[in-house]
Protein backbone atom coordinates (compact mmCIF):
# COMPACT_ATOMS: atom_id res chain seq x y z
CA UNK A 1 0.00 0.00 0.00
CA UNK A 2 2.16 2.78 1.33
CA UNK A 3 5.35 1.63 -0.41
CA UNK A 4 4.42 2.45 -4.02
CA UNK A 5 6.63 5.16 -5.46
CA UNK A 6 5.46 8.06 -7.59
CA UNK A 7 6.92 10.89 -9.63
CA UNK A 8 5.28 14.25 -10.27
CA UNK A 9 4.38 15.50 -13.75
CA UNK A 10 7.08 17.58 -15.50
CA UNK A 11 7.11 21.17 -14.22
CA UNK A 12 5.45 22.66 -17.33
CA UNK A 13 2.83 19.91 -17.85
CA UNK A 14 0.16 21.14 -15.45
CA UNK A 15 -1.54 24.50 -15.08
CA UNK A 16 -3.04 24.67 -11.60
CA UNK A 17 -5.61 27.36 -10.77
CA UNK A 18 -7.29 27.53 -7.34
CA UNK A 19 -10.98 28.49 -7.65
CA UNK A 20 -12.27 28.88 -4.12
CA UNK A 21 -13.01 25.46 -2.63
CA UNK A 22 -12.10 23.70 -5.88
CA UNK A 23 -8.86 23.63 -7.80
CA UNK A 24 -8.88 23.36 -11.60
CA UNK A 25 -5.92 21.58 -13.18
CA UNK A 26 -5.28 21.72 -16.93
CA UNK A 27 -3.05 18.92 -18.18
CA UNK A 28 -1.27 20.22 -21.28
CA UNK A 29 -0.34 16.68 -22.35
CA UNK A 30 -3.89 15.28 -22.44
CA UNK A 31 -5.68 18.68 -22.83
CA UNK A 32 -7.97 17.51 -20.03
CA UNK A 33 -9.35 19.65 -17.22
CA UNK A 34 -9.45 18.07 -13.76
CA UNK A 35 -11.33 19.50 -10.79
CA UNK A 36 -9.97 18.47 -7.42
CA UNK A 37 -10.38 19.34 -3.76
CA UNK A 38 -8.01 19.41 -0.80
CA UNK A 39 -5.67 17.59 -0.12
CA UNK A 40 -4.94 16.89 -3.81
CA UNK A 41 -3.42 20.35 -4.58
CA UNK A 42 -1.35 20.17 -1.38
CA UNK A 43 -0.04 16.72 -2.30
CA UNK A 44 0.94 17.91 -5.80
CA UNK A 45 2.69 20.92 -4.33
CA UNK A 46 4.58 18.80 -1.79
CA UNK A 47 5.93 16.48 -4.49
CA UNK A 48 9.35 17.57 -5.61
CA UNK A 49 11.10 16.52 -8.79
CA UNK A 50 12.37 13.32 -7.16
CA UNK A 51 10.56 10.01 -6.70
CA UNK A 52 8.70 9.76 -3.40
CA UNK A 53 6.22 7.57 -1.56
CA UNK A 54 3.17 8.17 0.62
CA UNK A 55 5.07 7.97 3.89
CA UNK A 56 7.61 10.62 2.85
CA UNK A 57 4.86 12.86 1.49
CA UNK A 58 2.82 12.50 4.68
CA UNK A 59 5.85 13.70 6.64
CA UNK A 60 6.29 16.72 4.35
CA UNK A 61 2.60 17.59 4.64
CA UNK A 62 2.72 17.16 8.43
CA UNK A 63 5.56 19.67 8.60
CA UNK A 64 3.42 22.28 6.78
CA UNK A 65 -0.14 21.54 7.88
CA UNK A 66 -1.89 20.52 11.07
CA UNK A 67 -1.52 16.81 10.38
CA UNK A 68 -0.11 13.79 12.21
CA UNK A 69 2.59 12.19 10.09
CA UNK A 70 1.82 8.82 11.65
CA UNK A 71 -1.61 7.24 12.06
CA UNK A 72 -3.98 7.42 9.06
CA UNK A 73 -2.08 10.06 7.09
CA UNK A 74 0.21 7.77 5.02
CA UNK A 75 -2.75 5.56 4.02
CA UNK A 76 -4.86 8.60 3.01
CA UNK A 77 -1.99 10.07 1.00
CA UNK A 78 -1.43 6.65 -0.65
CA UNK A 79 -5.10 6.53 -1.74
CA UNK A 80 -4.91 10.07 -3.16
CA UNK A 81 -1.68 9.25 -5.01
CA UNK A 82 -3.35 6.22 -6.58
CA UNK A 83 -6.23 8.48 -7.73
CA UNK A 84 -3.78 11.04 -9.12
CA UNK A 85 -1.99 8.25 -11.01
CA UNK A 86 -5.34 7.09 -12.44
CA UNK A 87 -5.99 10.68 -13.66
CA UNK A 88 -2.52 10.77 -15.20
CA UNK A 89 -1.39 13.69 -13.02
CA UNK A 90 1.40 11.68 -11.35
CA UNK A 91 3.14 8.55 -12.58
CA UNK A 92 4.12 5.42 -10.75
CA UNK A 93 7.90 5.20 -10.62
CA UNK B 1 -27.84 26.21 -53.94
CA UNK B 2 -30.78 27.86 -55.65
CA UNK B 3 -31.53 30.49 -53.02
CA UNK B 4 -29.00 32.06 -50.71
CA UNK B 5 -28.62 34.77 -48.08
CA UNK B 6 -25.66 36.28 -46.27
CA UNK B 7 -26.21 37.41 -42.70
CA UNK B 8 -23.78 38.84 -40.14
CA UNK B 9 -24.66 38.23 -36.49
CA UNK B 10 -22.01 39.59 -34.13
CA UNK B 11 -18.62 38.40 -35.41
CA UNK B 12 -20.08 35.53 -37.46
CA UNK B 13 -20.78 35.88 -41.19
CA UNK B 14 -23.26 33.21 -42.29
CA UNK B 15 -24.04 31.97 -45.75
CA UNK B 16 -27.38 30.19 -45.88
CA UNK B 17 -28.30 28.24 -48.97
CA UNK B 18 -31.68 26.66 -49.54
CA UNK B 19 -33.51 24.55 -52.10
CA UNK B 20 -36.63 26.68 -51.47
CA UNK B 21 -37.19 30.45 -51.55
CA UNK B 22 -39.37 30.64 -48.41
CA UNK B 23 -36.75 30.15 -45.64
CA UNK B 24 -34.37 32.60 -47.34
CA UNK B 25 -37.12 35.20 -47.75
CA UNK B 26 -38.10 34.80 -44.08
CA UNK B 27 -34.47 35.21 -42.99
CA UNK B 28 -33.95 38.27 -45.19
CA UNK B 29 -37.02 39.84 -43.63
CA UNK B 30 -35.90 39.13 -40.04
CA UNK B 31 -32.33 40.27 -40.69
CA UNK B 32 -33.09 43.21 -42.99
CA UNK B 33 -31.75 45.71 -40.43
CA UNK B 34 -28.43 43.94 -39.84
CA UNK B 35 -25.21 45.29 -41.39
CA UNK B 36 -24.42 43.72 -44.76
CA UNK B 37 -20.99 42.94 -46.16
CA UNK B 38 -21.46 40.83 -49.29
CA UNK B 39 -17.71 40.87 -49.97
CA UNK B 40 -16.82 39.19 -46.72
CA UNK B 41 -16.07 35.46 -46.74
CA UNK B 42 -18.56 33.34 -44.84
CA UNK B 43 -17.41 31.92 -41.51
CA UNK B 44 -20.21 29.37 -41.40
CA UNK B 45 -22.33 27.76 -44.07
CA UNK B 46 -25.84 26.40 -43.55
CA UNK B 47 -27.58 24.32 -46.18
CA UNK B 48 -31.28 23.55 -46.20
CA UNK B 49 -31.84 20.83 -48.70
CA UNK B 50 -34.38 18.34 -49.92
CA UNK B 51 -33.66 14.70 -49.19
CA UNK B 52 -34.68 13.68 -52.75
CA UNK B 53 -35.09 16.05 -55.68
CA UNK B 54 -38.89 15.54 -55.91
CA UNK B 55 -39.27 16.32 -52.21
CA UNK B 56 -38.80 19.96 -53.09
CA UNK B 57 -42.43 19.90 -54.24
CA UNK B 58 -44.06 16.82 -52.74
CA UNK B 59 -44.54 17.17 -48.94
CA UNK B 60 -41.35 19.21 -48.88
CA UNK B 61 -39.15 18.44 -45.90
CA UNK B 62 -36.10 20.46 -44.97
CA UNK B 63 -32.83 18.77 -44.04
CA UNK B 64 -30.21 20.85 -42.23
CA UNK B 65 -26.63 20.64 -43.40
CA UNK B 66 -23.47 22.70 -43.54
CA UNK B 67 -19.88 22.55 -42.37
CA UNK B 68 -21.02 20.44 -39.41
CA UNK B 69 -23.84 17.94 -39.47
CA UNK B 70 -25.75 16.20 -36.72
CA UNK B 71 -26.53 12.82 -38.28
CA UNK B 72 -29.76 12.17 -36.40
CA UNK B 73 -31.34 15.61 -36.87
CA UNK B 74 -34.87 15.08 -38.15
CA UNK B 75 -36.00 17.01 -41.20
CA UNK B 76 -38.67 19.66 -40.62
CA UNK B 77 -41.67 20.49 -42.82
CA UNK B 78 -41.15 23.44 -45.15
CA UNK B 79 -43.56 25.55 -43.07
CA UNK B 80 -40.84 25.42 -40.38
CA UNK B 81 -38.04 26.31 -42.78
CA UNK B 82 -37.19 29.40 -40.73
CA UNK B 83 -36.73 27.23 -37.63
CA UNK B 84 -34.55 24.87 -39.69
CA UNK B 85 -32.41 27.85 -40.76
CA UNK B 86 -32.08 29.06 -37.18
CA UNK B 87 -31.18 25.57 -35.93
CA UNK B 88 -28.61 25.28 -38.70
CA UNK B 89 -27.06 28.65 -37.83
CA UNK B 90 -26.89 27.71 -34.12
CA UNK B 91 -25.36 24.36 -34.95
CA UNK B 92 -22.62 25.76 -37.18
CA UNK B 93 -21.61 28.28 -34.49
CA UNK B 94 -21.87 25.83 -31.59
CA UNK B 95 -19.72 23.22 -33.31
CA UNK B 96 -17.47 25.27 -35.53
CA UNK B 97 -16.55 28.56 -33.88
CA UNK B 98 -13.02 28.76 -32.46
CA UNK B 99 -12.18 32.47 -32.19
CA UNK B 100 -14.10 32.93 -28.94
CA UNK B 101 -15.30 30.79 -26.11
CA UNK B 102 -18.94 30.17 -26.80
CA UNK B 103 -21.32 30.08 -23.85
CA UNK B 104 -24.87 28.84 -24.10
CA UNK B 105 -26.08 31.97 -22.34
CA UNK B 106 -28.09 35.11 -22.95
CA UNK B 107 -26.60 38.51 -22.18
CA UNK B 108 -27.55 42.15 -21.79
CA UNK B 109 -25.31 45.17 -21.33
CA UNK B 110 -25.48 48.59 -19.72
CA UNK B 111 -22.73 51.22 -19.34
CA UNK B 112 -20.20 48.97 -21.07
CA UNK B 113 -20.70 46.02 -18.72
CA UNK B 114 -22.57 42.77 -19.25
CA UNK B 115 -24.86 40.43 -17.35
CA UNK B 116 -24.40 36.90 -18.66
CA UNK B 117 -27.29 34.50 -17.95
CA UNK B 118 -26.64 30.80 -18.43
CA UNK B 119 -29.26 28.09 -18.17
CA UNK B 120 -30.97 25.19 -19.80
CA UNK B 121 -33.91 25.57 -22.11
CA UNK B 122 -36.86 26.57 -19.90
CA UNK B 123 -34.74 28.52 -17.39
CA UNK B 124 -36.14 31.74 -18.81
CA UNK B 125 -32.75 33.18 -19.79
CA UNK B 126 -34.04 34.07 -23.25
CA UNK B 127 -37.25 35.75 -22.04
CA UNK B 128 -35.39 37.67 -19.33
CA UNK B 129 -32.90 38.97 -21.86
CA UNK B 130 -35.69 39.89 -24.29
CA UNK B 131 -37.59 41.80 -21.59
CA UNK B 132 -34.48 43.59 -20.31
CA UNK B 133 -33.60 44.42 -23.92
CA UNK B 134 -36.88 46.33 -24.25
CA UNK B 135 -35.93 48.48 -21.25
CA UNK B 136 -32.71 50.41 -20.73
CA UNK B 137 -30.44 47.46 -21.47
CA UNK B 138 -28.75 46.53 -24.71
CA UNK B 139 -29.66 43.01 -25.76
CA UNK B 140 -26.47 41.11 -26.62
CA UNK B 141 -28.05 37.75 -27.35
CA UNK B 142 -30.74 35.37 -26.22
CA UNK B 143 -28.90 32.10 -26.86
CA UNK B 144 -25.12 32.49 -27.20
CA UNK B 145 -22.56 34.82 -25.64
CA UNK B 146 -18.97 34.86 -26.86
CA UNK B 147 -15.99 35.45 -24.58
CA UNK B 148 -12.78 36.83 -26.05
CA UNK B 149 -10.10 34.43 -24.75
CA UNK B 150 -7.39 37.12 -24.79
CA UNK B 151 -9.16 40.22 -23.48
CA UNK B 152 -11.84 38.46 -21.41
CA UNK B 153 -14.58 40.66 -22.90
CA UNK B 154 -18.06 39.45 -23.79
CA UNK B 155 -19.18 39.80 -27.39
CA UNK B 156 -22.75 39.93 -28.61
CA UNK B 157 -24.47 37.41 -30.83
CA UNK B 158 -27.83 39.16 -31.27
CA UNK B 159 -29.62 36.77 -33.60
CA UNK B 160 -33.38 37.19 -33.87
CA UNK B 161 -34.76 36.26 -30.44
CA UNK B 162 -36.54 32.93 -30.44
CA UNK B 163 -39.68 33.51 -28.33
CA UNK B 164 -41.31 30.30 -27.21
CA UNK B 165 -44.83 29.50 -26.01
CA UNK B 166 -45.95 31.88 -23.20
CA UNK B 167 -43.14 34.32 -23.96
CA UNK B 168 -44.74 35.07 -27.34
CA UNK B 169 -47.81 36.73 -25.83
CA UNK B 170 -45.71 38.37 -23.10
CA UNK B 171 -43.53 40.13 -25.68
CA UNK B 172 -46.13 40.67 -28.42
CA UNK B 173 -47.99 43.09 -26.15
CA UNK B 174 -44.86 45.23 -25.67
CA UNK B 175 -43.30 45.56 -29.11
CA UNK B 176 -44.18 46.90 -32.53
CA UNK B 177 -45.72 44.06 -34.58
CA UNK B 178 -43.27 44.86 -37.37
CA UNK B 179 -40.49 43.43 -35.16
CA UNK B 180 -42.16 40.00 -34.95
CA UNK B 181 -41.66 37.18 -37.42
CA UNK B 182 -44.32 34.68 -38.46
CA UNK B 183 -45.81 32.37 -35.82
CA UNK B 184 -44.35 28.87 -36.15
CA UNK B 185 -46.98 26.78 -34.36
CA UNK B 186 -46.45 23.24 -33.14
CA UNK B 187 -42.73 22.92 -33.79
CA UNK B 188 -40.73 20.25 -31.90
CA UNK B 189 -39.93 23.08 -29.41
CA UNK B 190 -43.56 24.25 -29.14
CA UNK B 191 -44.80 27.52 -30.64
CA UNK B 192 -42.02 29.84 -31.80
CA UNK B 193 -42.07 33.43 -32.96
CA UNK B 194 -38.97 35.49 -33.67
CA UNK B 195 -38.43 38.98 -32.32
CA UNK B 196 -36.03 41.30 -34.13
CA UNK B 197 -33.75 42.99 -31.57
CA UNK B 198 -33.97 46.77 -31.25
CA UNK B 199 -32.00 48.75 -33.82
CA UNK B 200 -29.61 50.08 -31.13
CA UNK B 201 -28.73 46.51 -30.09
CA UNK B 202 -27.95 45.57 -33.69
CA UNK B 203 -25.95 48.77 -34.27
CA UNK B 204 -23.83 48.09 -31.14
CA UNK B 205 -23.31 44.37 -31.78
CA UNK B 206 -19.57 44.71 -32.40
CA UNK B 207 -18.87 46.57 -29.15
CA UNK B 208 -17.17 44.29 -26.61
CA UNK B 209 -18.16 44.71 -22.97
CA UNK B 210 -16.64 43.57 -19.70
CA UNK B 211 -18.69 40.88 -17.88
CA UNK B 212 -19.93 42.25 -14.55
CA UNK B 213 -22.28 39.50 -13.39
CA UNK B 214 -22.92 35.84 -14.19
CA UNK B 215 -26.39 34.54 -13.38
CA UNK B 216 -27.83 31.05 -13.50
CA UNK B 217 -31.59 31.65 -13.64
CA UNK B 218 -34.16 29.00 -12.71
CA UNK B 219 -37.80 29.65 -13.51
CA UNK B 220 -40.19 28.59 -10.73
CA UNK B 221 -40.32 28.76 -6.94
CA UNK B 222 -40.01 31.68 -4.57
CA UNK B 223 -37.59 34.47 -5.49
CA UNK B 224 -34.15 33.44 -4.24
CA UNK B 225 -30.52 34.45 -4.67
CA UNK B 226 -27.74 31.92 -4.07
CA UNK B 227 -24.16 33.19 -4.24
CA UNK B 228 -22.05 30.75 -6.22
CA UNK B 229 -18.38 29.96 -5.63
CA UNK B 230 -15.79 30.26 -8.38
CA UNK B 231 -15.42 26.49 -8.60
CA UNK B 232 -19.11 25.77 -9.14
CA UNK B 233 -19.45 28.61 -11.65
CA UNK B 234 -16.43 27.19 -13.51
CA UNK B 235 -17.98 23.71 -13.65
CA UNK B 236 -21.35 25.03 -14.82
CA UNK B 237 -19.81 27.22 -17.51
CA UNK B 238 -17.67 24.38 -18.87
CA UNK B 239 -20.96 22.51 -19.27
CA UNK B 240 -22.59 25.57 -20.86
CA UNK B 241 -19.76 26.06 -23.34
CA UNK B 242 -20.05 24.30 -26.68
CA UNK B 243 -16.36 24.70 -27.56
CA UNK B 244 -14.51 24.70 -24.20
CA UNK B 245 -12.71 21.42 -24.96
CA UNK B 246 -11.83 22.46 -28.52
CA UNK B 247 -10.17 25.66 -27.27
CA UNK B 248 -7.74 23.76 -25.03
CA UNK B 249 -5.66 25.86 -22.64
CA UNK B 250 -7.02 29.13 -24.09
CA UNK B 251 -10.51 28.07 -22.96
CA UNK B 252 -9.22 27.02 -19.54
CA UNK B 253 -7.47 30.37 -19.07
CA UNK B 254 -10.49 32.36 -20.28
CA UNK B 255 -12.91 30.55 -18.01
CA UNK B 256 -10.74 30.66 -14.87
CA UNK B 257 -10.29 34.39 -15.38
CA UNK B 258 -14.00 34.92 -16.01
CA UNK B 259 -15.13 33.20 -12.81
CA UNK B 260 -12.42 34.92 -10.73
CA UNK B 261 -13.26 38.40 -11.94
CA UNK B 262 -17.05 38.10 -12.17
CA UNK B 263 -19.43 37.42 -9.26
CA UNK B 264 -21.87 34.55 -9.93
CA UNK B 265 -25.30 33.80 -8.50
CA UNK B 266 -28.07 31.28 -8.95
CA UNK B 267 -31.46 32.97 -9.01
CA UNK B 268 -34.94 31.46 -8.77
CA UNK B 269 -38.02 33.47 -9.75
CA UNK B 270 -41.73 32.75 -10.15
CA UNK B 271 -42.49 35.32 -12.88
CA UNK B 272 -40.72 37.69 -15.25
CA UNK B 273 -41.25 40.79 -13.08
CA UNK B 274 -39.51 39.24 -10.07
CA UNK B 275 -36.76 37.85 -12.33
CA UNK B 276 -36.06 41.33 -13.67
CA UNK B 277 -36.11 42.77 -10.14
CA UNK B 278 -33.49 40.22 -9.02
CA UNK B 279 -31.26 41.05 -12.01
CA UNK B 280 -31.52 44.79 -11.27
CA UNK B 281 -30.79 44.24 -7.56
CA UNK B 282 -27.70 42.10 -8.21
CA UNK B 283 -26.55 44.49 -10.93
CA UNK B 284 -26.76 47.45 -8.54
CA UNK B 285 -24.63 45.55 -6.00
CA UNK B 286 -22.12 44.33 -8.61
CA UNK B 287 -21.37 47.73 -10.18
CA UNK B 288 -21.49 49.73 -6.95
Amino acid sequence: MGDRHYVAAPADALRIEPLGELTAIFDRRSMQTHLVVSPIPEILEAMGPEVCDARALAQRLAARFDLEAEGDAPAIVADRLAELAAMGLVAEA
Amino acid sequence: MRYAARIAVGPVQFRIGSDWPEPVAALESLYAGYPKDPERTADATVRLFAARPWRRWLRPSVHIGGDFVVPDALPLPLSMGLLAAEMGMNLQVALGWRRHMLLHASAVARDGRAVVMSGESGSGKSTLAALLGEGDWRLMGDEFTLIDPVAGDALAFPRAISLKNEAIAEMAGRVDAARLGPLLAGTPKGDIRHLIPRADAIAAMHQPVRPALILFPRFGGEPAIEPMGEGEAFVRLTEASTNYIALGEAGFAALTRLVRTTPAFGIAYPDSASGIALVEQLWAEAVR
